[in-house]
This record gives structure tokens, sequence and C-alpha cells, in this order.
């Protein structure tokens, strides 16, 4: 696996090295529209690259890094810097209809260094195309539309990050399609890959958590349960109304036999997700919503710590302030922006006194942010957040500011 | 010109921002509300083991992967205790199997407790047929090290076996044997090779470090080497967690702050409290103790308020489960101090869960739960005026 990235790196490395003496003139820069995208199953190809004169390679990337200063009930650990992560993409076009790209995340902070993306496309026809590799699982609209570029937040989503597992990528197969009629696009995307673990409820944030599961690398190699992760998809999106998608995620998670001797009872995961985006027009007003749904079946002889039902969502809204040319820069924007999330950990009530289990969170953040072109972002947020412990005492309360840029490259 | 005003304005608002910016974030908490926080006084060094004690109880989770269970109560220290105050009926544990002083008769079928819950996979305990039980409900730890230090000769001086003084009150301690880790105190005074117990329901506890090891045993199924038990298969085994972090633990224990009394000049607080007194709470209920010699500086030598005498009481057949620990009778419990009585319900989701398994649901009703060498103060109490009674439960709510 690290030799697999070391060698991909090396190559990136020598490629630009290669390059190095070439006219700028020969790269070609193939900007996006960042913020505006077709579907969001297409946010993973839908990003800046560079190719180089008629190399069949192109190169991109995003990086984030910000200041903040949270305070926790009277408590902050005072300035802190952060270099969120650099993230790199290599595409190329194998041959006609046949395509692969990857995208390798290093999270610093984490000592971490990811293959978040690395998949062959083959294009039997826009309706029908085969992915397979290392996929993203197409669960909620931000796990496949992560890059930090595109939001005005500093932080990325509660619900889509803690509650929801993103960036949640595994090996897999899968198929997906897109059609248009006039105003209409539709879209699918159906894919069987490796998946979680038994560390979802049994892990050190005492809670069911499924990002447990992405720090057990073997999933890459082993399945724990043996049977594949199911996630599907389908959007429908009006070029007047917006985008919705509706997703689903299901399977058995747990190791329930090793070496062919039955050790447990078989358990499931199923994740169920709705997302919608639109722009309203004239106000120019960009709203991004997702809403999630968890079920886990968790013994009833272990504790509720673990809970078998989750539920949580965000909605980002973005209103553009000021569109001109701004210190030189054509077009740039000013906007002014809010997120409000909400997650329960545990939905349900307490065995033993039928009154409701706590844990939950939610935030507010309000953000002004700039961009000099779409690519780029400096966004200044405001975070204030209330969290309340499993037995729904008084909840600790959060508040600070955070100033960070994110560009691609 | 107009850009260079908004450039010079954005920067005086970003080095505002960032010099004025923990104004903008949530307060703390009056620290009368809250029961966590060291003792003042600590040493840096002091304070960097109070941290770490803090980061073992409150922050470490146990799962398979660290030494969970199999069969457990709770998943961590910090579980069963929120905030360092009163467990709830969640995380109430079981404790089953000993009806007299001859021990108990079922240490080999789980006893003393129960772990009513498993890891995937794995079976929980069952309560053993014909074994009567107690449920505890997890108690606050704040002040505790406090209490550690209180004498023998103080604890015995507050004694009164055979009800010399008449008042229906005849305190005793819980002596038992000591279990091999644990260094009796210098000013202990040990009766036919037993000690005096102090913390735990029945004060069956000997120290901080003996309440530690057996939490970590018995209620996560974590074993040590102090106690190398496996719970579930009741073999010894490796140890599950270093020696210097159940160190870190009993110090943070030992050096958590005293409850600190709100409104204590309230006049309503006042008369409360002189009732208290009058109607013989104060008899059990001990209001004031003090320390004795400790090398941790801030706990040495002082005068403190908790309102317990650390004895074993007959509270009466309502609250004789038919278990017991150590020497007490089954109808014997050790007084529970009343410091941090007002904050219970910040610790256990808003309501109150008193008495020792959590039944009663406000203080009114625990208050009507006591019986046996308490029932006098009882009837006292229920003889008030219902504004004398006001006054009563504002005092202990101030605690």
């Amino acid at each position: 696996m690290n030799k697999s990235i070391v060698i991909v790196l090396i190559s990136c490395c020598l490629f630009l090295k290669v390059n190095a003496q070439i006219d700028p003139s020969l790269l070609k820069i193939q900007p996006k529209d960042t913020v505006k995208n077709a579907l969001n199953m297409d946010a993973v190809y839908n990003r800046p690259f560079i190719g180089v004169n008629k190399m069949p390679v192109s190169l991109g990337g995003y990086v984030e890094a910000n200041w903040q200063h949270l305070g926790t009930d009277g408590v902050s650990d005072g300035h802190q810097f952060q270099f969120r992560r650099l993230t790199l993409f290599v595409a190329s076009t194998i041959g006609k209809r046949i395509k692969f790209l990857s995208e390798i995340e290093f999270e610093p902070a984490e000592k971490e260094i990811g293959i978040e993306f690395a998949a062959v496309d083959v294009e039997f026809h826009p309706l029908l195309n085969l992915r397979g590799g290392m996929i993203l699982n197409p669960i909620g609209a931000f796990n496949q539309n992560h890059d930090g570029p595109k939001w005005e937040f500093t932080d990325r989503p509660i619900s889509a990050t803690q509650m929801l597992p993103a960036t949640w990528s595994n090996v897999g197969f899968g198929l997906y399609g897109k059609t248009y009629s006039k105003n209409w696009m539709f879209g699918y995307e159906f894919y069987l890959s490796s998946g979680f673990d038994n560390s979802i409820i049994d892990n050190n944030e005492n809670k069911t958590f499924l990002p447990a599961a992405k720090q057990n690398s073997a999933r890459f190699e082993e399945t724990a349960s043996g049977t594949p992760l199911f996630t599907g998809k389908i959007a429908a999106r009006n070029n007047k109304i917006g985008e919705i998608g509706l997703s689903y995620m299901g399977g058995i998670y747990n190791k329930w036999q090793d070496d062919g001797i039955v050790i447990d009872d078989k358990r499931r995961l199923d994740v169920f997700a709705v997302d919608f985006n639109t722009t309203i027009p004239k106000a120019n007003t960009y709203i991004t919503a997702e809403w999630a749904w968890v079920n886990v079946q968790v013994p009833s002889t272990y504790t509720q710590q673990y809970g078998n039902k989750q539920q949580g969502g965000f909605i980002d809204i973005v209103q553009p302030i000021i569109k001109r040319t701004i210190l030189g820069w054509k077009d740039a924007v000013i906007n002014i922006a809010l997120r409000a999330e909400y997650v329960d950990w545990n939905v349900g009530k307490f065995n033993v006194t039928l009154t409701n289990i706590g844990e939950d969170i939610w935030s507010i953040m309000p953000a002004l942010s700039f961009r000099p072109t779409s690519q780029t972002v400096f966004r200044l947020n405001y975070k204030y957040q209330q969290q309340k412990d499993i037995l729904g005492n008084p909840p600790s309360k959060t508040g600070g500011f955070s100033f960070g840029i994110s560009t691609y490259f | 010109m107009k850009t260079k005003f908004l450039i010079v304005l954005y920067i005086i608002f970003a080095v505002a921002l960032s010099q004025s910016c923990s104004k903008f974030e949530p307060v703390a908490p009056d620290e009368g509300e809250i029961l966590d926080g060291p003792v003042e006084g600590l040493s840096f060094d002091q304070n960097r083991q109070f941290l770490a004690g803090d980061v073992a109880f409150n922050d470490e989770i146990f799962t398979s992967q660290t030494g969970l269970g199999s069969v457990f109560v709770a998943t961590s220290c910090g579980s069963c205790h929120a905030g360092d105050g009163k467990g709830t009926p969640f995380t109430t544990l079981t404790r089953f199997g000993q009806i007299d002083t001859t021990g108990n008769q079922f240490l080999h079928l789980g006893g003393p407790q129960l772990q009513n819950r498993a890891l995937p996979g794995f079976t929980p305990e069952q309560l053993p047929q014909g074994a009567t039980f107690s449920k505890f409900t997890p108690p606050a730890n704040t002040g505790l090290g406090f209490l550690e230090l209180v004498s023998d000769a103080d604890i015995l001086a507050m004694a009164d076996p055979t009800d010399a003084n008449g008042d229906g009150i005849s305190g005793v301690p819980n002596y038992n044997y000591l279990p091999s880790f644990i260094q009796p105190f210098t000013s202990a005074i040990p009766q036919g090779g037993k000690y005096i117990h102090r913390f735990g329901k029945k004060a069956s506890a000997y120290n901080l470090l003996h309440q530690t090891v057996n939490a970590y045993n018995q209620d996560i199924g974590i074993t040590s080497t102090f106690n190398p038990k496996d719970v579930y298969s009741g073999n010894n085994i490796d140890p599950e967690i270093s020696d210097q972090t159940i160190h870190n633990v009993v110090f943070y224990l030992q050096t958590l702050k005293v409850p600190i009394q709100r409104n204590s000049n309230d006049a309503e607080v006042i008369k409360g409290k002189n009732l208290f007194t009058q109607i013989q709470c104060s008899s059990c209920h001990t209001p004031m103790l003090k320390t004795g010699v400790s090398n941790i500086a801030p706990l040495s030598n002082k005068i403190f308020f908790p309102y317990t005498d650390l004895l074993l009481h007959d509270m009466g057949s309502g609250l004789d489960d038919g278990y017991t620990e150590g020497s007490a009778m089954t109808y014997e419990w050790r007084t529970p101090p009343l410091w941090g009585l007002g904050l219970s319900p910040k610790s256990q989701g808003g309501e109150y869960f008193l008495m020792h398994d959590g039944r009663a649901k406000s203080i009114e009703e625990a208050i009507q739960l006591h019986s046996g060498e308490a029932l006098q103060s009882k009837n006292n109490f229920n003889q008030l005026s219902q504004e004398n009674k006001n006054a009563l439960i504002k005092f202990l709510k101030s605690l």
C-alpha cells in the first residue's frame, strides 16, 4: 500500500521535473467552475487540471490551511495554525472512452497519506459506464464532492465526516450513467465494494462511529464480513430547480466468521441519505443540504453507549454580495454564508429509564468568503456549537473564529 | 484610494479580531456550578499528573483492542461519573452474593459484581439463582482526596456502636482485611488484623487505590498488576493498564476540588442549615471533618465540609436489599457525603437519582426513604412547617 503511494508520488515528481524546463505557455489549464456542478457524481472529474501540450496526463490538486481560535466553556488552546490537507489529482485518458483518475491526500496532522480515489472508468455508453478501483462510495453528496476550495467553510460538515465517514473510499466495482432531456438530467451509480468492520461499534469515540472503520487499512485487501457493501444513488437535476439525490449504503459489517468458524451473529448496517442543491435565480443564492439516517444492528447485550440509530445533516446557504474586479482579479466574488448542522449520535431511549438518550450536537457557522477566482477561496468563519453527552446533561459550548485559505492548483 | 482604504481597514480588523477573539467564545460556567477541576495550590508537576489522570479518567475509552470486558458494566471511568458527578440508572451496577460478615459465597459464580454487558459475540453474566443483590448508583468523585485523609481516630471518635449517648444513632466503621497491594495508612487503627474501610456505598473500599483498581477490574474488565484476574475467564492474565495510569487516576481523584457551596449567605439557606442540625440530620451527615498530614500540600491539615461521618448506619428494612460487603450488615449503609448534592441533576441528565440505587427522584423522596437510625430525623422533618421544609431543601440544594 505505502509502496504504491511512493511510486505514484515519485512518478508525479518525475513528471513535474521533466516538464520544469518547458515553455509555460504549453501548460494548458483546464479551469472548471467548481462552484456549479453538473451532477454531484461528476465532482471527481469536475476539477481544474493542468494538461501539458498533447500529453494524455493531467495534473491538479488543492491545498487547505487555516488559523483558528476556539474555546469550549471558557477554556481555549489559544491560537492554532493548521495545515489540513494537500491533495493531488492525476488524470489520464488511457484510450478511447477509457480514463483514469487518482486522488492522493496528505493530512500531516493525522500522519496520514491516503489514496482517496484511484479508479479506471470505461464508457460503453453514456448510460453504462464501468468503474473499478478505489472508489468513493456515493452516499450523500459530500463524500464525492468534498474538495476544500468548493466550500465557504474551513470545517467539513460534522454529519458528513463524523456520522457518515467522508471521505469514505473502498475498493470496488460498479456501474454509472447519465442521460439528458431538455432541462432535465438523470444519473445513477451502483457499486459493490469492501466496507465496514466491528470498530464502528467498538471504538475510542464511545459511540457508534462509522469513520472508525477508516483506520482499518486492511479493508483494501480483506472485507471483514466477507460480503460486499452495496452503495447506490440516483439523482435528478432540473436546471431551473436544482438537483436532488437519493442514496443508500448497506450490508453486513462485522466479522462473523474466521477461518470458516462462525464466531458471531451477522449484523447489518444501513444508511439512507438525501441531498439537494440549487441556485436561486437572480439572487444567485446557492443552497446545498444533506441529511442522512444511519441504522446499525447492535447486540442488545452490548452497551447503549453505542446507538443503533443516528441521524443528522447540514445546510449551507451562500449569498454572493459583490462580484466585480477586486485588486485586479476580474469577477472576484465576496460571499456571505451560513451553515447550520445537527447530528443525533444516538436516537432512542434508555432501556432502564425509557428517557431520551442525549448525545447530540448542533452548530451554526456564519462566514464571509472572498473568491478572487472560482478556484480559490479565503474564508472567515465563526462557529458556535453545543454538544450534549449521552445523559443529556447541560451542553458543552464551543465557539470561535477561523480564517483559512483553500485553492486548487 | 478606496481600495487602499479597504485594505487598511481589513488589516486593522484582522489584527483586532486575532487579539480579541476570546471575547467571542463561550464563557466558563461559575466555579460553584461545576464539580470538576483541581484543588488549588498544586505544583506544576502535580498539575501535570492531575491532567494525565483527567485524560485517563474521562477520555480513555476502552475497546476490545485495549482490554474492555469481555464482560463489563461501562466502557470508561467517565461513563459512570459524567463531569465527576453522580451516575444514573444507565450506569448503575449490581453487586450480589454476600448476606453476612462471613464473606461472599458467590465468588465462584462471578461475584461480587454483575457484569451485565458483553462485547459482541460474548454473553453477559446472569444473576446466579439464589443470590441476593443490591444496585449501586455511581457516586460523585469530588473531594475524595479529603475524605481519604480523615484519620481513623477521627472516624472512631464519631462512632457510637452501643449508642452510649442514647440518641438512637450508633454508627460503626466497616472493618475488613486489606488486599495485598494496599499499604495501610500510618494513622490506621486496625482491629484483629482488619482495617477501617471508608469508600463505597457499604464503605468496603479502603482507599482510592483500592477503589480505582476494583473499578477498572469489575466495571470495565481491565486487569492490572494489582488485580490480574480476568472477570470473564477467571484466569490471571497480563495487565491491560499500566501502574502509572492507575497512579495518575488515583492522584486525579485525590486532588479533585471539593464542591463549592452556593448562596451560602442567603437567609433561607442559613435557616435551612440551622434546621439541618436541629432535626439531627447532622448526627450522621457530620458537616465538618479535617484531614491529616499529606505529601500533597493543598490536602494537608485542612478543614472541610462533606456532611458525612464515613460510618455505617442501620437505615431500616426498606433499604435492606439482603446484600452486604465487609463487616456491614445488609441493612447498614455508609452515610453518603451531601456536598455537591445540589449539582446532581447536572450530571444525572437533569433529574435526581438519589439513595444507593437511585430510587429517589427528589431530595424530599430521599428523606422519606430514611428509617432505622434516621427514623427520628425523618419524623422531625415531617413535623416541620412547609416553609421550614423549603428552607432545609434549599440549604441541601446549595451544597
